[in-house]
């Protein structure tokens, strides 16, 4: 498990930040100058803090106390930069060479030609960087990190540069990362979709200090830690897939309660993340009849929390998770809603994006753990 | 070629590419190493040493050969150490070498530092995350690069040392097969009565080896633009 203490200042602004990096995806979550990209480059060696401690079991990047600053080159990790930051004077084969080319002879290694089909990169080995699209650079760059041997793959906002289509084409390949290789990933975000679909663990961020840590659902789930605001609130559930239907629709299932969502290409059994976003859910103190949406979900408001404008966010526990909703405090104030009320939680099922839909990945609940969703 | 210039002519024209050779090969490691410094370090002394570097640009020429001879002379400071071991530059090639790679040092060092400064730091951070050591970053990310750059200062360093007249004469005077490279001969011709011919033949000379200098810079600059923009 990486353990990170970092204190640093810059002139207006102090980063005093300690959370603790599991195995998996652990997503760095908050708004530009939360000090994200801050913490990455000191644990890559690029920015060296005041103070500090950043070590991995017995493997010590960074211990001021003890007077021990690895150098970057010595670390072992593999950056994904937003940019890319391809040689652009080397071709696709030899920007993928060069950090294996530097590492230990006898370090654990990826075969080239699996990262090669993991990312369908084959056919671009030839070429230079500057013949390629902002997607297929991105796809480089996750391999030329992956091949040099990281003991620690750090990614700062990787698909901040795509448009969404591209960010839509990446992100699997994340996910696939996640999932197929066994190196503890480091991931910076400002998005709540990308954190929903990736995250085991979610360290959130505010002006330089942590304000909440913990596995994804739990912290995405606490109304509290919402980087962006309202807007972005939204909580994530695993749920199986059950059966494709033939009007178009999926059914899916979590902890117990079928969740019916536009169509999706896993087969039935898989685990999927889906991300319900707080403005999509009603609330209704009975269970509603004759409504158009499908997926109703019974439970018990846990908190409720008032917004800075007309709002407010409403944390339901229901039997297939902590669910947001992002209703009027007036509506709140009408319907007597307070932590104990039992209400229903409604969704369209129209309403879940495709981009909110993830494959399962390992660890994020407790609720049905089968292994990847291509599995 | 040999026949159309005379023995004297030939001679001024061999020392002139041997001198400039040797001035060019041996001050572009030092030009690089100095280049990168400038672009990339900072250190105490860097304005200072930045000047010295640009010193003999804009100081007159005489007094960059006075100096040279003052320091480098065999009862100067340093030559008097180095004619010890054998190595003497007073009234030798290798006195015109030198004089010839002070005067283009500088103009090695500014087109090699601008091309270093135009290498993105971001690349070279890429590369020591990749786990690149310092020196490797630079062989590997900052030299091929900045290619163009150091293509185009060696290039010009060298045509600036095929012209040095003013250094040269004052520190190894204008001794025939030993200092007497093509601007001094062009200068001794034009001294003796008919000595145009000769001199013009030399100006040929000069004409086409900095027209073949400059195509040349060109040419490979073109061709590492290509390698490193892509496609």
């Amino acid at each position: 498990m990486l353990e990170v203490a970092v204190r640093h200042s810059f002139e207006g602004f102090t980063l005093d930040a300690a959370f603790r990096a599991p195995p998996g995806v652990t997503v760095l979550f908050g708004r530009s100058g939360s000090g994200k990209t801050t913490i990455v480059n000191a644990v890559a060696g690029l920015l060296m803090p005041d103070a500090g401690r950043i070590a991995s079991g017995d493997w010590t990047l960074l211990d001021t106390d003890a007077g021990i600053r690895l150098k970057p080159h010595r670390r072992r990790l593999g950056y994904i930069f937003q940019e890319g930051r391809l040689f652009p004077h080397l071709t696709v084969r030899q920007n993928l060479g060069y950090g294996a080319w530097f590492a230990p002879r006898d370090a654990p290694r990826e075969e080239i030609g699996h990262v090669v089909d993991l990312l369908g990169i084959g056919h671009l080995l030839d070429r230079r960087p500057g013949a390629l699209s902002g997607g297929e650079k991105s796809r480089v760059a996750i391999g030329r990190a992956l091949l040099s041997a990281p003991r620690l793959i750090l990614a700062d906002e990787p698909l901040a540069a795509l448009d969404e289509a591209r960010k839509a084409e990446i992100l699997p390949y994340f996910e696939r990362l996640r999932d197929e290789v066994s190196i503890p990933i480091l991931y910076v975000s400002h998005s709540a979709s990308e954190v929903a679909r990736l995250a085991t663990t979610v360290v959130a961020l505010d002006a330089g200090r942590v304000v909440s840590q913990g596995p994804a659902a739990e912290v995405l789930g606490d109304p509290a830690v919402l980087p962006a605001g309202a807007r972005e609130a939204g909580a994530v559930l695993t749920a199986r897939v059950v059966r494709h239907h033939e009007d178009g629709l999926s059914e899916l299932e979590a902890g117990g309660i079928p969740l019916f969502l536009p169509h999706v290409v896993q087969v039935p059994g898989s685990t999927l993340r889906v991300r319900i976003a707080a403005h999509d859910v009603l609330l209704s103190r009975s269970r509603p009849e004759g409504l158009s949406a499908l997926n109703i979900l019974p439970g018990t408001v846990a908190e409720v929390r008032p917004g800075e404008g007309p709002g407010a966010i409403v944390a339901l526990e229901t039997a297939a998770g902590r669910v947001l909703a992002r209703i009027t405090r007036r509506s709140a104030a009408a319907l007597g809603i307070a932590p104990g009320v039992e209400v229903h939680a409604v969704v369209k099922t129209v309403s879940v994006a495709p981009s909110d839909i993830g494959v399962g990945g390992r660890a994020i609940s407790s609720l049905g753990r089968h292994s990847g969703g291509d599995a | 070629m040999t026949d159309w210039l005379g023995p004297e002519e030939w001679r001024a024209v061999a020392l002139s590419l041997q001198v400039s050779f040797w001035a060019t090969v041996i001050s572009l490691p030092l030009g690089i190493l100095t280049a990168y410094a400038l672009a990339r370090w900072t250190f105490p002394g860097k304005q200072l040493l930045n000047g010295l570097v640009h010193l003999p640009l804009i100081l007159p020429p005489v007094v960059t050969g006075y100096l040279l001879l003052l320091t480098f002379g065999t009862r100067g400071p340093v030559g008097g150490i180095l004619a010890d071991w054998g190595i003497v530059f007073a009234f030798r090639w290798t006195g015109a070498a030198l004089a010839a790679g002070v005067m283009a040092f500088p103009l090695m060092v500014r087109a090699i530092r601008l091309s270093i400064e135009a290498v993105d730091p971001k690349l070279e951070q890429a590369s020591a995350t990749l786990g690149a050591s310092p020196a490797w970053v630079f062989l590997t990310v900052t030299m091929p690069m900045a290619l163009p750059g150091i293509v185009a200062g060696t290039i010009l360093a060298f045509a600036k040392a095929m012209g040095e007249f003013g250094a040269t004469i004052t520190f190894v005077s204008n001794i025939p097969g030993q200092t007497r490279t093509i601007p001094s001969a062009i200068y001794a011709f034009l001294q003796v009565p008919g000595g145009e011919g000769s001199a013009m033949k030399l100006v040929i000379v000069s004409v086409v080896v900095a027209m073949g200098a400059l195509l040349l810079s060109e040419l490979i600059g073109r061709r590492v633009a290509a390698r490193v923009g892509g496609a």
